[in-house]
Protein backbone atom coordinates (compact mmCIF):
# COMPACT_ATOMS: atom_id res chain seq x y z
CA UNK A 1 0.00 0.00 0.00
CA UNK A 2 1.16 3.44 -0.93
CA UNK A 3 0.06 7.00 0.28
CA UNK A 4 -3.06 5.48 0.83
CA UNK A 5 -5.09 8.50 2.82
CA UNK A 6 -8.40 7.34 3.50
CA UNK A 7 -11.00 9.09 5.55
CA UNK A 8 -14.03 7.18 6.47
CA UNK A 9 -16.68 9.15 7.34
CA UNK A 10 -19.08 7.64 10.56
CA UNK A 11 -22.27 6.14 9.76
CA UNK A 12 -21.93 5.57 5.96
CA UNK A 13 -21.38 2.45 3.92
CA UNK A 14 -18.66 2.88 1.80
CA UNK A 15 -17.06 0.74 -0.81
CA UNK A 16 -13.42 -0.56 -1.83
CA UNK A 17 -13.98 -1.39 -5.18
CA UNK A 18 -10.90 -2.16 -7.66
CA UNK A 19 -9.48 -5.14 -9.71
CA UNK A 20 -7.54 -7.90 -8.03
CA UNK A 21 -4.42 -7.13 -6.56
CA UNK A 22 -4.97 -3.59 -6.00
CA UNK A 23 -4.57 -4.15 -2.43
CA UNK A 24 -8.26 -4.10 -0.90
CA UNK A 25 -7.91 -7.29 1.61
CA UNK A 26 -4.39 -5.52 2.46
CA UNK A 27 -5.98 -2.35 3.54
CA UNK A 28 -8.55 -4.48 5.64
CA UNK A 29 -5.15 -6.19 7.53
CA UNK A 30 -3.75 -3.13 7.93
CA UNK A 31 -6.93 -1.78 9.38
CA UNK A 32 -7.67 -4.02 11.95
CA UNK A 33 -3.97 -5.19 13.05
CA UNK A 34 -3.14 -8.76 10.87
CA UNK A 35 -0.67 -6.48 9.00
CA UNK A 36 1.52 -3.17 10.33
CA UNK A 37 1.80 -0.35 8.57
CA UNK A 38 5.50 0.06 7.72
CA UNK A 39 5.19 3.67 7.81
CA UNK A 40 1.79 6.68 8.47
CA UNK A 41 -0.57 6.03 11.04
CA UNK A 42 -4.04 4.52 11.89
CA UNK A 43 -6.91 6.29 13.64
CA UNK A 44 -9.86 4.83 15.29
CA UNK A 45 -12.85 6.87 16.10
CA UNK A 46 -10.51 9.53 16.67
CA UNK A 47 -7.40 7.69 18.47
CA UNK A 48 -4.54 6.15 17.79
CA UNK A 49 -4.49 2.89 17.08
CA UNK A 50 -1.38 2.10 15.19
CA UNK A 51 0.18 -0.71 15.96
CA UNK A 52 -2.34 -2.47 17.85
CA UNK A 53 -3.16 -5.83 17.72
CA UNK A 54 -5.89 -7.61 16.22
CA UNK A 55 -7.34 -8.37 19.45
CA UNK A 56 -7.11 -5.31 20.67
CA UNK A 57 -8.68 -3.80 17.79
CA UNK A 58 -11.50 -5.67 17.80
CA UNK A 59 -11.92 -4.68 21.45
CA UNK A 60 -12.20 -1.01 20.42
CA UNK A 61 -15.42 -1.64 18.20
CA UNK A 62 -14.06 -3.28 14.72
CA UNK A 63 -15.58 -6.10 13.42
CA UNK A 64 -14.06 -7.59 10.45
CA UNK A 65 -15.51 -10.67 8.04
CA UNK A 66 -13.26 -12.46 6.19
CA UNK A 67 -12.67 -13.16 2.20
CA UNK A 68 -12.26 -16.77 2.02
CA UNK A 69 -14.44 -18.14 4.75
CA UNK A 70 -13.03 -18.60 8.19
CA UNK A 71 -14.92 -20.71 11.04
CA UNK A 72 -14.13 -23.29 13.23
CA UNK A 73 -14.98 -26.34 11.12
CA UNK A 74 -16.11 -28.95 13.95
CA UNK A 75 -18.06 -26.61 15.76
CA UNK A 76 -22.04 -26.21 15.88
CA UNK A 77 -23.15 -22.61 14.46
CA UNK A 78 -24.89 -21.24 17.80
CA UNK A 79 -21.19 -22.32 19.12
CA UNK A 80 -19.49 -19.51 17.18
CA UNK A 81 -21.87 -17.23 17.84
CA UNK A 82 -21.43 -18.17 21.41
CA UNK A 83 -17.49 -17.92 20.94
CA UNK A 84 -17.92 -14.36 19.50
CA UNK A 85 -20.25 -13.10 22.08
CA UNK A 86 -18.03 -14.31 24.60
CA UNK A 87 -14.78 -12.99 22.84
CA UNK A 88 -16.09 -9.03 24.51
CA UNK A 89 -16.14 -11.02 27.80
CA UNK A 90 -13.35 -12.30 30.12
CA UNK A 91 -15.52 -15.11 30.90
CA UNK A 92 -12.90 -17.07 28.55
CA UNK A 93 -10.53 -17.17 30.76
CA UNK A 94 -12.79 -19.35 33.18
CA UNK A 95 -11.04 -22.73 32.95
CA UNK A 96 -12.16 -23.49 36.49
CA UNK A 97 -16.14 -23.37 35.33
CA UNK A 98 -18.22 -25.78 33.79
CA UNK A 99 -18.86 -25.09 30.01
CA UNK A 100 -22.86 -25.09 31.06
CA UNK A 101 -21.59 -21.37 31.85
CA UNK A 102 -21.67 -20.47 28.02
CA UNK A 103 -25.61 -21.23 28.44
CA UNK A 104 -25.81 -17.48 29.49
CA UNK A 105 -25.04 -16.55 25.84
CA UNK A 106 -27.53 -19.00 24.18
CA UNK A 107 -30.44 -16.38 23.82
CA UNK A 108 -28.51 -13.28 22.44
CA UNK A 109 -26.72 -15.44 19.80
CA UNK A 110 -30.05 -17.19 18.98
CA UNK A 111 -31.21 -13.67 18.58
CA UNK A 112 -28.21 -12.91 16.14
CA UNK A 113 -28.73 -16.10 14.14
CA UNK A 114 -32.45 -14.66 13.51
CA UNK A 115 -30.88 -11.82 12.46
CA UNK A 116 -29.37 -13.21 9.38
CA UNK A 117 -31.68 -15.63 8.92
CA UNK A 118 -29.82 -18.99 10.32
CA UNK A 119 -31.82 -19.79 13.89
CA UNK A 120 -33.24 -22.80 12.30
CA UNK A 121 -29.84 -24.17 12.26
CA UNK A 122 -28.13 -23.43 14.58
CA UNK A 123 -27.67 -26.81 16.31
CA UNK A 124 -25.39 -28.11 12.67
CA UNK A 125 -22.04 -28.08 12.63
CA UNK A 126 -20.61 -25.38 9.54
CA UNK A 127 -18.36 -28.38 8.23
CA UNK A 128 -21.41 -29.24 5.48
CA UNK A 129 -22.98 -25.88 5.72
CA UNK A 130 -23.63 -24.00 2.23
CA UNK A 131 -21.58 -21.43 1.21
CA UNK A 132 -24.31 -18.58 1.17
CA UNK A 133 -25.34 -19.60 4.85
CA UNK A 134 -21.33 -19.95 5.78
CA UNK A 135 -21.55 -15.92 4.95
CA UNK A 136 -24.63 -15.23 6.53
CA UNK A 137 -22.48 -17.16 9.51
CA UNK A 138 -19.56 -14.67 9.00
CA UNK A 139 -22.18 -11.91 9.30
CA UNK A 140 -23.92 -12.93 12.49
CA UNK A 141 -20.01 -13.33 14.05
CA UNK A 142 -19.32 -9.76 12.94
CA UNK A 143 -22.34 -8.24 14.60
CA UNK A 144 -21.72 -10.19 17.52
CA UNK A 145 -18.89 -8.11 18.52
CA UNK A 146 -21.33 -5.10 18.48
CA UNK A 147 -18.68 -2.87 16.20
CA UNK A 148 -18.85 0.68 15.64
CA UNK A 149 -16.89 -0.45 12.57
CA UNK A 150 -17.92 -3.06 10.53
CA UNK A 151 -15.07 -4.49 7.82
CA UNK A 152 -17.07 -6.97 5.10
CA UNK A 153 -14.77 -8.49 2.53
CA UNK A 154 -16.93 -9.61 -0.34
CA UNK A 155 -19.79 -10.41 1.74
CA UNK A 156 -21.89 -11.97 -1.03
CA UNK A 157 -19.05 -13.82 -3.54
CA UNK A 158 -20.64 -17.12 -4.54
CA UNK A 159 -23.77 -16.35 -3.07
CA UNK A 160 -26.58 -17.08 -5.07
CA UNK A 161 -28.90 -14.38 -6.06
CA UNK A 162 -31.85 -14.95 -3.90
CA UNK A 163 -28.96 -14.92 -0.97
CA UNK A 164 -27.24 -11.73 -2.47
CA UNK A 165 -30.76 -9.98 -1.88
CA UNK A 166 -31.49 -11.00 1.58
CA UNK A 167 -27.36 -9.63 2.42
CA UNK A 168 -28.15 -6.88 0.87
CA UNK A 169 -31.09 -6.17 3.07
CA UNK A 170 -29.37 -7.28 5.85
CA UNK A 171 -26.70 -4.72 5.53
CA UNK A 172 -28.85 -1.83 5.41
CA UNK A 173 -30.61 -3.23 8.48
CA UNK A 174 -27.37 -3.34 10.68
CA UNK A 175 -26.06 -0.06 9.02
CA UNK A 176 -27.97 1.90 11.67
CA UNK A 177 -25.69 3.04 14.05
CA UNK A 178 -22.38 2.15 12.28
CA UNK A 179 -19.41 2.55 9.62
CA UNK A 180 -19.67 -0.15 7.12
CA UNK A 181 -17.33 -0.47 4.76
CA UNK A 182 -17.33 -3.62 2.23
CA UNK A 183 -15.06 -5.03 -0.36
CA UNK A 184 -17.12 -6.08 -2.82
CA UNK A 185 -17.09 -6.96 -6.76
CA UNK A 186 -20.96 -6.62 -7.29
CA UNK A 187 -22.02 -3.43 -8.64
CA UNK A 188 -25.70 -3.91 -7.83
CA UNK A 189 -24.57 -4.39 -4.28
CA UNK A 190 -22.21 -1.56 -4.15
CA UNK A 191 -24.95 0.30 -5.90
CA UNK A 192 -27.16 -0.32 -3.78
CA UNK A 193 -25.78 0.41 -0.58
CA UNK A 194 -22.79 2.22 -0.88
CA UNK A 195 -22.73 6.15 -0.09
CA UNK A 196 -19.22 6.17 -0.57
CA UNK A 197 -17.12 4.53 -3.35
CA UNK A 198 -13.28 4.21 -2.80
CA UNK A 199 -11.58 2.62 -6.04
CA UNK A 200 -8.11 1.16 -5.20
CA UNK A 201 -5.61 0.02 -7.90
CA UNK A 202 -1.93 -1.33 -7.07
CA UNK A 203 -2.00 -0.12 -3.16
CA UNK A 204 -3.47 3.60 -4.57
CA UNK A 205 -6.69 4.91 -4.17
CA UNK A 206 -7.44 5.97 -7.15
CA UNK A 207 -11.13 7.88 -7.49
CA UNK A 208 -13.56 8.29 -4.17
CA UNK A 209 -17.27 9.14 -4.75
CA UNK A 210 -20.29 9.04 -5.02
CA UNK A 211 -21.12 5.60 -7.11
CA UNK A 212 -22.72 7.29 -10.13
CA UNK A 213 -19.62 9.50 -10.59
CA UNK A 214 -16.46 7.38 -10.03
CA UNK A 215 -18.07 4.56 -12.47
CA UNK A 216 -17.49 6.89 -14.94
CA UNK A 217 -14.19 8.20 -14.02
CA UNK A 218 -11.55 7.70 -16.90
CA UNK A 219 -9.10 6.23 -14.21
CA UNK A 220 -11.37 3.73 -12.87
CA UNK A 221 -12.53 2.31 -16.12
CA UNK A 222 -8.87 2.51 -17.37
CA UNK A 223 -8.81 0.33 -14.58
CA UNK A 224 -11.31 -2.26 -14.91
CA UNK A 225 -10.31 -2.93 -18.57
CA UNK A 226 -6.98 -2.45 -18.14
CA UNK A 227 -4.34 -0.40 -20.82
CA UNK A 228 -2.35 -1.29 -23.19
CA UNK A 229 0.77 -0.59 -21.46
CA UNK A 230 -0.34 -1.15 -18.01
CA UNK B 1 -30.35 -40.20 29.69
CA UNK B 2 -27.95 -42.55 28.16
CA UNK B 3 -25.37 -40.11 28.18
CA UNK B 4 -25.33 -39.94 31.94
CA UNK B 5 -25.62 -43.49 32.66
CA UNK B 6 -22.74 -43.74 30.23
CA UNK B 7 -20.86 -41.63 32.24
CA UNK B 8 -21.29 -43.38 35.78
CA UNK B 9 -20.52 -46.62 34.08
CA UNK B 10 -17.48 -45.50 33.26
CA UNK B 11 -16.54 -43.53 36.45
CA UNK B 12 -17.66 -46.85 38.36
CA UNK B 13 -15.57 -48.86 36.11
CA UNK B 14 -12.39 -46.23 36.39
CA UNK B 15 -12.87 -46.19 39.90
CA UNK B 16 -12.65 -50.20 40.65
CA UNK B 17 -9.90 -50.33 38.43
CA UNK B 18 -7.98 -47.70 40.19
CA UNK B 19 -8.30 -49.42 43.68
CA UNK B 20 -7.99 -53.06 42.20
CA UNK B 21 -4.64 -51.97 40.05
CA UNK B 22 -1.98 -52.68 42.62
CA UNK B 23 -3.46 -56.25 43.76
CA UNK B 24 -2.87 -56.92 39.56
CA UNK B 25 0.56 -54.81 38.99
CA UNK B 26 3.46 -54.90 41.60
CA UNK B 27 2.15 -50.98 43.28
CA UNK B 28 5.13 -48.72 42.04
CA UNK B 29 4.47 -49.66 38.57
CA UNK B 30 0.19 -48.87 39.15
CA UNK B 31 1.63 -45.60 40.58
CA UNK B 32 3.34 -45.07 36.87
CA UNK B 33 1.26 -45.68 35.14
CA UNK B 34 -1.50 -43.03 36.72
CA UNK B 35 1.21 -40.55 37.45
CA UNK B 36 2.59 -41.07 33.79
CA UNK B 37 -0.74 -40.84 32.54
CA UNK B 38 -1.29 -37.54 34.09
CA UNK B 39 2.02 -36.49 33.05
CA UNK B 40 0.29 -37.72 29.33
CA UNK B 41 -2.79 -36.01 29.72
CA UNK B 42 -1.07 -32.43 30.51
CA UNK B 43 0.61 -33.07 27.00
CA UNK B 44 -2.70 -33.51 25.64
CA UNK B 45 -3.96 -30.27 26.97
CA UNK B 46 -1.35 -28.47 25.09
CA UNK B 47 -1.07 -30.80 22.06
CA UNK B 48 -4.50 -32.35 21.65
CA UNK B 49 -6.27 -28.97 22.57
CA UNK B 50 -4.42 -26.40 22.13
CA UNK B 51 -2.14 -27.29 18.97
CA UNK B 52 1.17 -26.68 20.37
CA UNK B 53 3.80 -29.43 20.71
CA UNK B 54 5.95 -28.41 23.96
CA UNK B 55 9.36 -30.87 23.77
CA UNK B 56 10.54 -29.88 27.10
CA UNK B 57 7.67 -30.62 29.39
CA UNK B 58 10.51 -32.89 31.69
CA UNK B 59 11.29 -29.56 32.38
CA UNK B 60 8.21 -29.34 34.67
CA UNK B 61 8.13 -32.68 35.40
CA UNK B 62 11.71 -32.18 36.65
CA UNK B 63 11.79 -29.08 38.70
CA UNK B 64 8.09 -30.02 40.19
CA UNK B 65 10.18 -33.45 41.31
CA UNK B 66 13.24 -31.68 43.47
CA UNK B 67 11.12 -28.76 44.63
CA UNK B 68 8.71 -31.83 45.74
CA UNK B 69 11.68 -33.93 46.96
CA UNK B 70 13.13 -30.80 48.71
CA UNK B 71 10.30 -29.82 50.91
CA UNK B 72 9.40 -33.08 51.81
CA UNK B 73 12.95 -33.83 52.57
CA UNK B 74 14.40 -30.77 54.33
CA UNK B 75 11.41 -29.00 55.17
CA UNK B 76 9.85 -32.26 56.47
CA UNK B 77 6.47 -31.31 54.97
CA UNK B 78 3.75 -34.08 54.76
CA UNK B 79 3.83 -35.27 51.40
CA UNK B 80 0.47 -33.36 49.93
CA UNK B 81 2.09 -30.63 50.95
CA UNK B 82 5.36 -31.34 49.18
CA UNK B 83 3.29 -32.30 46.07
CA UNK B 84 1.89 -28.65 46.11
CA UNK B 85 5.10 -26.90 46.01
CA UNK B 86 6.37 -29.16 43.05
CA UNK B 87 2.89 -27.67 41.54
CA UNK B 88 3.47 -24.01 42.17
CA UNK B 89 7.33 -24.37 41.36
CA UNK B 90 6.46 -25.80 37.57
CA UNK B 91 3.70 -22.90 37.38
CA UNK B 92 5.97 -20.13 38.35
CA UNK B 93 8.94 -21.45 35.85
CA UNK B 94 6.28 -22.10 32.98
CA UNK B 95 5.55 -18.39 33.18
CA UNK B 96 8.75 -16.87 31.61
CA UNK B 97 9.78 -19.98 29.97
CA UNK B 98 6.54 -20.41 28.02
CA UNK B 99 6.18 -16.79 27.23
CA UNK B 100 9.15 -16.88 25.22
CA UNK B 101 9.00 -19.91 23.84
CA UNK B 102 5.17 -18.88 22.66
CA UNK B 103 6.35 -16.15 20.67
CA UNK B 104 7.54 -18.89 17.97
CA UNK B 105 4.89 -21.64 16.41
CA UNK B 106 5.27 -25.07 15.57
CA UNK B 107 8.65 -27.12 15.38
CA UNK B 108 10.36 -23.77 16.25
CA UNK B 109 8.19 -23.56 19.63
CA UNK B 110 8.79 -27.07 19.84
CA UNK B 111 12.63 -26.65 19.39
CA UNK B 112 12.86 -23.49 21.82
CA UNK B 113 11.01 -25.88 24.90
CA UNK B 114 13.13 -28.11 24.18
CA UNK B 115 16.33 -26.11 24.65
CA UNK B 116 14.80 -24.29 27.60
CA UNK B 117 14.75 -27.86 29.31
CA UNK B 118 18.23 -29.21 27.83
CA UNK B 119 19.23 -25.46 30.25
CA UNK B 120 17.65 -26.68 33.00
CA UNK B 121 19.07 -30.30 32.90
CA UNK B 122 22.84 -29.05 32.96
CA UNK B 123 21.98 -26.21 35.59
CA UNK B 124 20.63 -29.24 37.73
CA UNK B 125 23.65 -30.92 37.12
CA UNK B 126 25.85 -28.34 38.01
CA UNK B 127 24.16 -27.24 41.31
CA UNK B 128 25.07 -30.31 42.97
CA UNK B 129 24.43 -28.71 46.77
CA UNK B 130 20.91 -28.53 45.93
CA UNK B 131 19.77 -31.37 43.56
CA UNK B 132 22.69 -34.18 44.13
CA UNK B 133 23.80 -34.13 40.61
CA UNK B 134 24.54 -37.32 38.97
CA UNK B 135 23.97 -39.19 42.56
CA UNK B 136 19.96 -37.77 42.28
CA UNK B 137 18.20 -36.39 45.57
CA UNK B 138 18.25 -39.45 47.66
CA UNK B 139 16.16 -40.37 50.82
CA UNK B 140 12.63 -38.52 50.06
CA UNK B 141 10.71 -39.29 52.81
CA UNK B 142 6.78 -39.42 52.67
CA UNK B 143 5.01 -38.62 55.48
CA UNK B 144 1.30 -37.76 56.17
CA UNK B 145 -0.06 -36.44 60.20
CA UNK B 146 3.10 -38.59 61.39
CA UNK B 147 2.07 -41.63 59.85
CA UNK B 148 5.04 -42.31 57.41
CA UNK B 149 3.83 -44.25 54.44
CA UNK B 150 6.47 -46.29 53.79
CA UNK B 151 5.37 -49.68 51.82
CA UNK B 152 4.82 -48.71 48.41
CA UNK B 153 1.11 -49.88 48.68
CA UNK B 154 0.26 -47.61 51.19
CA UNK B 155 1.66 -44.51 49.33
CA UNK B 156 -0.22 -46.20 46.03
CA UNK B 157 -3.83 -45.37 48.20
CA UNK B 158 -2.55 -42.07 49.77
CA UNK B 159 -1.10 -40.55 46.46
CA UNK B 160 -4.31 -41.88 44.69
CA UNK B 161 -6.53 -39.17 45.92
CA UNK B 162 -3.80 -36.62 44.64
CA UNK B 163 -3.55 -37.80 41.04
CA UNK B 164 -7.34 -38.15 40.61
CA UNK B 165 -7.73 -34.31 41.89
CA UNK B 166 -5.43 -34.08 38.71
CA UNK B 167 -7.24 -35.64 36.18
CA UNK B 168 -10.41 -33.55 37.52
CA UNK B 169 -8.74 -30.98 37.04
CA UNK B 170 -7.67 -31.59 33.36
CA UNK B 171 -11.09 -32.44 32.61
CA UNK B 172 -12.13 -29.10 33.95
CA UNK B 173 -10.35 -27.49 31.99
CA UNK B 174 -11.19 -28.99 28.59
CA UNK B 175 -14.64 -28.83 29.60
CA UNK B 176 -14.35 -25.00 30.84
CA UNK B 177 -15.13 -21.68 28.44
CA UNK B 178 -11.10 -21.60 28.58
CA UNK B 179 -11.34 -24.67 27.18
CA UNK B 180 -13.86 -23.68 24.22
CA UNK B 181 -11.30 -20.81 23.40
CA UNK B 182 -8.49 -22.66 23.24
CA UNK B 183 -10.03 -25.57 20.68
CA UNK B 184 -11.40 -22.12 18.64
CA UNK B 185 -7.34 -20.93 18.26
CA UNK B 186 -6.19 -24.55 17.68
CA UNK B 187 -8.61 -24.77 14.93
CA UNK B 188 -8.02 -21.28 13.87
CA UNK B 189 -6.16 -18.59 15.40
CA UNK B 190 -6.62 -15.81 13.16
CA UNK B 191 -9.99 -15.84 13.17
CA UNK B 192 -9.92 -16.17 17.22
CA UNK B 193 -7.57 -12.88 17.04
CA UNK B 194 -10.35 -11.00 14.68
CA UNK B 195 -12.95 -11.56 17.24
CA UNK B 196 -10.88 -10.01 20.07
CA UNK B 197 -9.58 -12.97 21.76
CA UNK B 198 -6.08 -12.35 22.57
CA UNK B 199 -4.45 -15.48 21.74
CA UNK B 200 -0.75 -14.86 23.20
CA UNK B 201 -1.92 -14.78 26.72
CA UNK B 202 -4.16 -17.48 26.58
CA UNK B 203 -2.15 -19.78 25.31
CA UNK B 204 0.28 -19.05 27.43
CA UNK B 205 -2.34 -19.71 30.19
CA UNK B 206 -2.96 -23.04 28.89
CA UNK B 207 1.07 -23.23 28.65
CA UNK B 208 1.05 -22.47 32.19
CA UNK B 209 -1.87 -25.21 32.97
CA UNK B 210 0.00 -27.91 31.32
CA UNK B 211 3.56 -27.22 33.38
CA UNK B 212 1.23 -27.14 36.63
CA UNK B 213 -0.40 -30.55 35.81
CA UNK B 214 3.13 -31.84 34.70
CA UNK B 215 4.38 -30.94 37.67
CA UNK B 216 1.87 -32.43 40.11
CA UNK B 217 2.46 -35.68 37.98
CA UNK B 218 6.37 -35.33 38.92
CA UNK B 219 5.79 -34.67 42.11
CA UNK B 220 4.09 -37.82 43.10
CA UNK B 221 6.66 -39.54 40.82
CA UNK B 222 9.72 -37.85 42.75
CA UNK B 223 7.59 -38.93 46.56
CA UNK B 224 6.83 -42.45 44.82
CA UNK B 225 10.16 -43.10 43.77
CA UNK B 226 11.48 -41.52 47.04
CA UNK B 227 14.44 -40.41 45.12
CA UNK B 228 14.61 -37.83 41.60
CA UNK B 229 17.69 -38.45 39.30
CA UNK B 230 18.96 -36.23 36.46
CA UNK B 231 16.68 -38.74 34.62
CA UNK B 232 13.91 -36.39 35.38
CA UNK B 233 14.87 -33.49 33.61
CA UNK B 234 16.80 -35.73 30.19
CA UNK B 235 15.41 -35.16 26.88
CA UNK B 236 13.97 -38.48 26.55
CA UNK B 237 11.54 -37.90 29.72
CA UNK B 238 9.96 -35.32 27.29
CA UNK B 239 9.76 -37.64 24.04
CA UNK B 240 8.45 -40.65 26.44
CA UNK B 241 5.47 -38.73 27.33
CA UNK B 242 4.90 -37.27 24.03
CA UNK B 243 4.60 -40.89 22.73
CA UNK B 244 2.26 -41.80 25.51
CA UNK B 245 0.30 -38.81 24.80
CA UNK B 246 -0.15 -40.19 20.93
CA UNK B 247 -0.34 -43.63 21.54
CA UNK B 248 -3.00 -43.17 23.57
CA UNK B 249 -4.87 -40.43 21.08
CA UNK B 250 -4.72 -36.84 21.28
CA UNK B 251 -7.35 -34.83 22.08
CA UNK B 252 -8.77 -37.57 24.30
CA UNK B 253 -7.48 -36.90 27.40
CA UNK B 254 -8.08 -40.21 29.29
CA UNK B 255 -6.36 -41.70 25.87
CA UNK B 256 -3.05 -40.87 28.44
CA UNK B 257 -3.02 -42.87 31.03
CA UNK B 258 -3.53 -46.08 28.17
CA UNK B 259 -0.95 -44.77 26.31
CA UNK B 260 1.00 -44.34 29.48
CA UNK B 261 -0.12 -48.14 30.35
CA UNK B 262 0.84 -49.74 27.32
CA UNK B 263 4.29 -48.22 27.60
CA UNK B 264 5.25 -48.99 30.73
CA UNK B 265 3.52 -52.57 30.81
CA UNK B 266 5.67 -53.03 27.98
CA UNK B 267 8.61 -51.73 28.99
CA UNK B 268 8.11 -53.60 32.18
CA UNK B 269 7.22 -56.98 30.35
CA UNK B 270 10.86 -56.79 28.17
CA UNK B 271 12.98 -55.89 31.10
CA UNK B 272 11.74 -59.34 33.03
CA UNK B 273 11.64 -61.25 29.61
CA UNK B 274 14.50 -63.20 29.22
CA UNK B 275 14.69 -63.61 25.26
CA UNK B 276 13.76 -60.00 24.63
CA UNK B 277 15.57 -58.45 27.82
CA UNK B 278 18.63 -57.06 25.65
CA UNK B 279 16.99 -55.20 22.44
CA UNK B 280 14.08 -53.36 24.11
CA UNK B 281 14.40 -50.38 21.85
CA UNK B 282 13.91 -52.57 18.82
CA UNK B 283 10.58 -54.16 20.29
CA UNK B 284 8.97 -51.04 21.43
CA UNK B 285 10.09 -49.27 18.61
CA UNK B 286 8.14 -52.13 16.68
CA UNK B 287 5.05 -51.99 18.59
CA UNK B 288 4.64 -48.55 18.49
CA UNK B 289 4.97 -48.36 14.63
CA UNK B 290 2.30 -51.00 14.27
CA UNK B 291 -0.27 -48.70 16.72
CA UNK B 292 0.53 -45.78 14.86
CA UNK B 293 0.56 -47.35 11.57
CA UNK B 294 -2.92 -49.45 12.55
CA UNK B 295 -4.55 -47.16 14.70
CA UNK B 296 -4.14 -43.99 13.42
CA UNK B 297 -6.27 -41.96 15.97
CA UNK B 298 -4.75 -43.84 19.22
CA UNK B 299 -5.77 -46.78 21.32
CA UNK B 300 -8.38 -44.88 22.98
CA UNK B 301 -10.72 -43.31 20.39
CA UNK B 302 -10.42 -47.03 18.78
CA UNK B 303 -11.42 -48.61 21.84
CA UNK B 304 -14.55 -46.62 22.60
CA UNK B 305 -15.35 -47.37 19.08
CA UNK B 306 -15.09 -50.89 19.98
CA UNK B 307 -17.07 -50.40 23.39
CA UNK B 308 -19.72 -48.54 20.76
CA UNK B 309 -20.51 -51.58 18.54
CA UNK B 310 -21.82 -53.66 21.64
CA UNK B 311 -24.25 -50.56 22.75
CA UNK B 312 -27.61 -50.18 20.74
CA UNK B 313 -27.09 -48.16 17.74
CA UNK B 314 -29.44 -45.43 19.33
CA UNK B 315 -26.88 -44.95 22.23
CA UNK B 316 -24.31 -44.37 20.49
CA UNK B 317 -24.24 -41.01 20.02
CA UNK B 318 -23.17 -41.16 23.83
CA UNK B 319 -19.51 -42.24 22.92
CA UNK B 320 -19.02 -39.33 20.25
CA UNK B 321 -16.06 -37.56 21.04
CA UNK B 322 -17.04 -33.86 23.18
CA UNK B 323 -14.16 -32.19 21.27
CA UNK B 324 -12.79 -33.23 17.51
CA UNK B 325 -9.70 -34.70 17.26
CA UNK B 326 -6.85 -32.48 16.07
CA UNK B 327 -5.29 -32.65 12.88
CA UNK B 328 -1.19 -31.80 13.85
CA UNK B 329 0.09 -29.76 10.84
Amino acid sequence: MNNVDLRLEEGVVHALVGPNGAGKTTLFNLLTGFFAPSSGRLLLFGEDATGLRPDQIAKRGVARSFQITSLFEHLRVIEHVVLALQARTDHGYRFWQADASLRRFDARARELLAEVGLEPLADRTVQHLPYGQKRALELALALAIEPRLLLLDEPTAGMSAADVQRTIELVARVRAGRTVVLVEHNMGVVGELAANVVVLQQGAIIAEGRYADVRHDPAVVAAYLGQVDA
Amino acid sequence: MSLRRGQVAFAAAAIAVALGLPRVLYPVLALDILVWGLFAMSIDLLLGFGGLLSFGHAAYWGVAGYAAGLVARDAGMPFPFAALAGVVASAALAFPLGYLSLRRTGIYFAMVTLAFAQMLFYVANEARPLTGGENGLQGIPRTLGGLALGPSLSFYYAALPLVVVGYLAAYRIVHSPFGHVLVSIRDNEARARALGYDTARYKLVAFVLSAALAGLAGSIEALSQRFVSLDFLHWSTSGQVVLMAVLGGLGTLWGGILGAAVFLLLRDFLSTSDVLRDAPGVVTGLVFIVIVLGLRRGLWPTLRNGAGRLLPRSRRAALEPQVPEPEIR
